[in-house]
């Protein structure tokens, strides 16, 4: 099968369960929604921006990471991965396919997401300052599109190396919202873990140069700037991916 | 009595519990032992720095206690339960009672532990646990695990999915949670009601030797810390009737 | 005994389960056959407690399974043999099991051995074949020795040993004088099973009568004749048999009187005859011909 064929299937593959709709359903809703209330809440002391607009983001991503990974282990749990591997027997193909469609998906709900966001808030808050006027705030929202999807890539390569539809997700979300921050904790080589890890990164890409009362636009001790940030973090992604489809091509099915 | 026994002997003889056990404690007491090691005159080493990496252990049980149940809804096990317990909330309560118990020793080794690695490494930081404000930060982890497991059980058996369920209850406590406080003005208020907060209140209000950002964020708590025990005690318990009644009406 | 009196199952505009009454007697094998998707199953989960009727109730022993003290005890269900976690061993699901209702380690050694898996106690159920998943699954249902068992498609997937095996050992259940109930969707094997039948089909009843009778009713003799001189001898058969012709080949399709008798009167009226054939009707055609109207999805025909 050629790869336009294979991106076909797996994009009829992943429309055709409900938990894609519902994640990003939720993923938009609830994020969109919150940006909602953060900016009626805004006043003179908290005022209005585009970065305070996208405050919410991080939720959609880890709910997109969520759908990522359930599109590769739901394949394992009902053992479609075999009809998969039957169908395109080299393996690498229809699973660089299933992790183009599923990045793409992720990239045009991010920006759905950031968009929705900051166009939400520029309607409850008219007379805000919320022009996009500065490469940092166009990278602030436009950007956001590039993180969700390295953020699939990097949750698909999860799902495949683990299978487990229960370890993947818990993996992945435990290490994003939790591990990253509690790293921090160790006195003095903390920080400078810190520096290294991967959401630190896409955080700096997406907040440099942004300061806001949510966030002071720093990461002045980044080893990168904001698009180093993201190749870094874009080189990690794909990294995990090629290790999890070596890892598939070998292992038994 | 009975009952008890057929869950504990459910939940020992499959294998993701224990990985998850030794997962939460091992992880728990190791990053504990890598922060003793780091700790310097500038950030010294004190009870309450020996805790930080609690709710690391706390997420894991979770995730187990979520499993528990879920696990019986995919395998149809849970069938083969209501067959054998037709009554269903004896059983679920059964489930959730082994669980907790399970989850508050884990969190007792996982505390006392982190205490005593970190005692060991530093000897000679004060490490005595001579208030009853470091009493309750450590020994307080068990009651804090139990009560997170009993929350867990309860959104497993509403939910039944594992992937549906772990996602809720990781995003809902390592995010939502957080994220609220960006709402400017209000966001602080509704923190103050949100369950985990309470938790992480019980185990560190009044504990000042915490650094920077590790605590609870500055929050004006309505209750003291043993009022916010109960007031996540009240939560998880409350859904847990939630979940029972629903699990009671609904078809198995 | 079950009864099973009105019992009504929705899932939203579909009815599953419409207005199904029946009794099930102690003593013999039961049979509940019908088509797939006819309500069996979701019958099945009613009797045992599962999922609650919209309309009607199922007795067990003029109990609600709800009611039941130790169930296990009064009653055993095989409904599915993969209700079992794959990475627990065959003993530790049947010990669960038995500590719920009081029943001791030593049973379940037993029963273990009753179905032949005692080699094979400490391996993890998943990794079982469908066959020996289905013994375990007996083997649970076995516990608490019930006087009760419900099995629903028992057979499906098995080995023609299995199927002999579960065949024999139903029959022992039912000469102990214990009621058997037992699902599924091929009459040729309940025909070798079952005593009794409870015929339904989308959810309602289609019939209840012994096994022996339902056949009889369900594959009428018919004796095809063929012979030069057809019209006279449909005449001459008017009077004592129904006569049709087949629609093929003209040949005449007599029912009500039997080879003999139909080769007796064409000599004594010097007719030749060129076809004398019994036709004995197969069950599934008979099967087919009466669920017809109550099967969910057709195959189309090519």
């Amino acid at each position: 099968m050629d790869q336009v064929t294979l991106l076909a299937v797996e994009r009829i593959k992943l429309f055709s369960t409900r938990s894609p709709w519902w994640c990003m359903a939720l993923a938009m809703v609830i994020t969109i929604g919150m940006a909602a209330v953060i900016a009626a809440n805004t006043d003179e002391r908290f005022p209005l921006s585009v970065p305070v607009s996208q405050g919410f983001t991080n939720f959609g991503m880890v709910v997109i990471m969520v759908m990522a990974a359930l599109a590769v282990t739901t394949e394992y749990r009902f053992g479609t991965i075999r009809s998969t591997f039957l169908a395109a027997p080299d393996r690498v193909r229809p699973l660089l396919a299933k992790t183009t469609v599923v990045a793409l998906l992720s990239a045009l709900v991010g920006e759905v997401i950031a968009f929705g966001s900051w166009g939400i808030g520029r309607l409850i808050k008219p007379d805000a300052d919320m022009a996009l006027n500065s490469a940092a705030e166009w990278r602030n929202v436009a950007g956001t599109g590039l993180v969700f999807a390295f953020a699939a890539v990097l949750a698909v390569a999860v799902g495949i190396l683990v299978r487990q539809t229960a370890a993947a997700v818990a993996i992945l979300l435990v290490y994003t919202m939790l591990l990253e921050n509690l790293i921090g904790i160790i006195p003095t080589i903390g920080p400078k873990i810190q520096r290294w890890l991967i959401g630190r990164n896409s955080d700096h890409f997406l907040t440099a140069g942004n300061e806001s009362f949510i966030s002071e636009g720093g990461g002045a001790d980044q080893p990168f700037g904001p698009w180093g940030s993201l190749a870094y973090y874009a080189a990690v992604c794909v990294g995990f991916l090629v290790v999890a489809l070596v890892v598939a091509k070998r292992r038994d099915a | 009595m009975t009952l008890l026994a057929v869950e504990r002997i459910k939940l020992f003889s499959t294998r993701s519990p224990w990985w998850c056990m030794a997962l939460a404690v091992t992880l728990t007491v190791g990053m504990a032992a890598l922060i003793a090691a780091n700790t310097n005159d500038e950030f010294p080493l004190s009870v309450g720095v020996s805790q930080s990496f609690s709710n690391f252990g706390m997420i894991v049980i979770m995730v187990m206690a979520a499993l528990a149940v879920t696990t019986e809804y995919r395998f149809g096990t849970i069938r083969a339960t209501f067959l054998a317990v037709p009554g269903r909330v004896q059983a679920l309560i059964a489930k959730t009672v082994v669980v907790a118990v399970l989850a508050g020793v884990i969190g007792e080794v996982v505390a006392f532990g982190s205490w005593g690695i970190s005692t060991l490494i530093k000897p000679n930081a004060d490490m005595a646990i001579n208030s009853s404000v470091e009493w309750r930060n450590v020994a307080g982890t068990g009651l804090v695990f139990a009560l997170s497991a009993v929350l867990a059980v309860a959104v497993g058996t509403l939910v039944r999915q594992t992937a549906g369920a772990v996602a809720i209850l990781l995003v809902y406590a390592l995010l939502v949670e957080s994220l609220i406080g960006l709402i400017p003005k209000i966001g602080v208020n509704i923190q103050e009601w949100m369950p985990f907060m309470h938790a992480n209140n019980f185990l560190t209000a009044d504990s000042a030797a915490l650094p920077e950002g590790a605590g609870p964020p500055r929050l004006d708590f309505p209750f003291g810390p043993w009022g916010s025990l109960a007031y996540f005690a009240a939560i998880s318990v409350g859904l847990l009737v939630v979940a029972l009644a629903v699990a009671k009406k609904r078809d198995a | 005994m079950i009864e099973a009196a009105g019992l009504t199952k929705h899932y939203g505009p579909t009815v599953a389960v419409d207005d199904l009454s029946f009794t099930v007697e102690a003593g013999r094998v039961t049979g509940f056959l019908g088509p797939n998707g006819a309500g069996k199953s979701t019958t099945m989960r009613m009797i045992l407690g599962l999922d609650t009727p919209n309309k009607g109730q199922a007795l067990i022993d003029g109990k609600r399974y709800s009611e039941l003290k130790r169930p296990l005890g009064t009653v055993g269900a095989l409904l599915d043999a993969k209700w079992v976690h794959p990475n627990r061993s065959a003993r530790s699901h049947l010990r669960w099991l038995a500590k719920s209702n009081h029943i001791s380690d030593k049973r379940v050694d037993e029963v273990l051995e009753m179905v032949g898996l005692t080699a094979v106690a400490k391996r993890n159920a998943g990794g079982f074949s469908l066959g020996m998943a289905q013994r375990l699954g007996i083997a649970g249902a076995l516990l608490g020795d019930p006087k009760v068992l419900l099995f629903d498609e028992p057979v499906n997937g098995l080995d023609p040993e299995g199927i002999v095996w579960i065949r024999q050992f139903m029959h022992r259940l039912a000469a102990d004088g214990r009621t058997v109930l037992v699902s599924s969707h091929l009459l040729s094997e309940m025909a070798q099973t079952a005593h009794e039948l409870i015929v339904i089909g989308k959810g309602k009843l289609i019939a209840q009568t012994s096994t022996e009778q339902f056949i009889k009713d369900a594959t009428e003799d018919n004796v095809r004749v063929r012979s030069p001189h057809a019209v006279k001898l449909r005449e001459l058969l008017a009077g004592s048999a129904t006569v049709t012709s087949d629609e093929v080949d003209g040949a005449l399709v007599v029912h009500g009187l039997d080879p003999a008798s139909i080769g007796d009167l064409a000599a004594a009226n010097g007719i030749v005859l060129h076809e004398l054939s019994p036709q004995r009707g197969s069950l599934e055609a008979a099967f087919m011909q009466l669920t017809k109207e109550s099967v969910e999805y057709h195959a189309a025909e090519s």
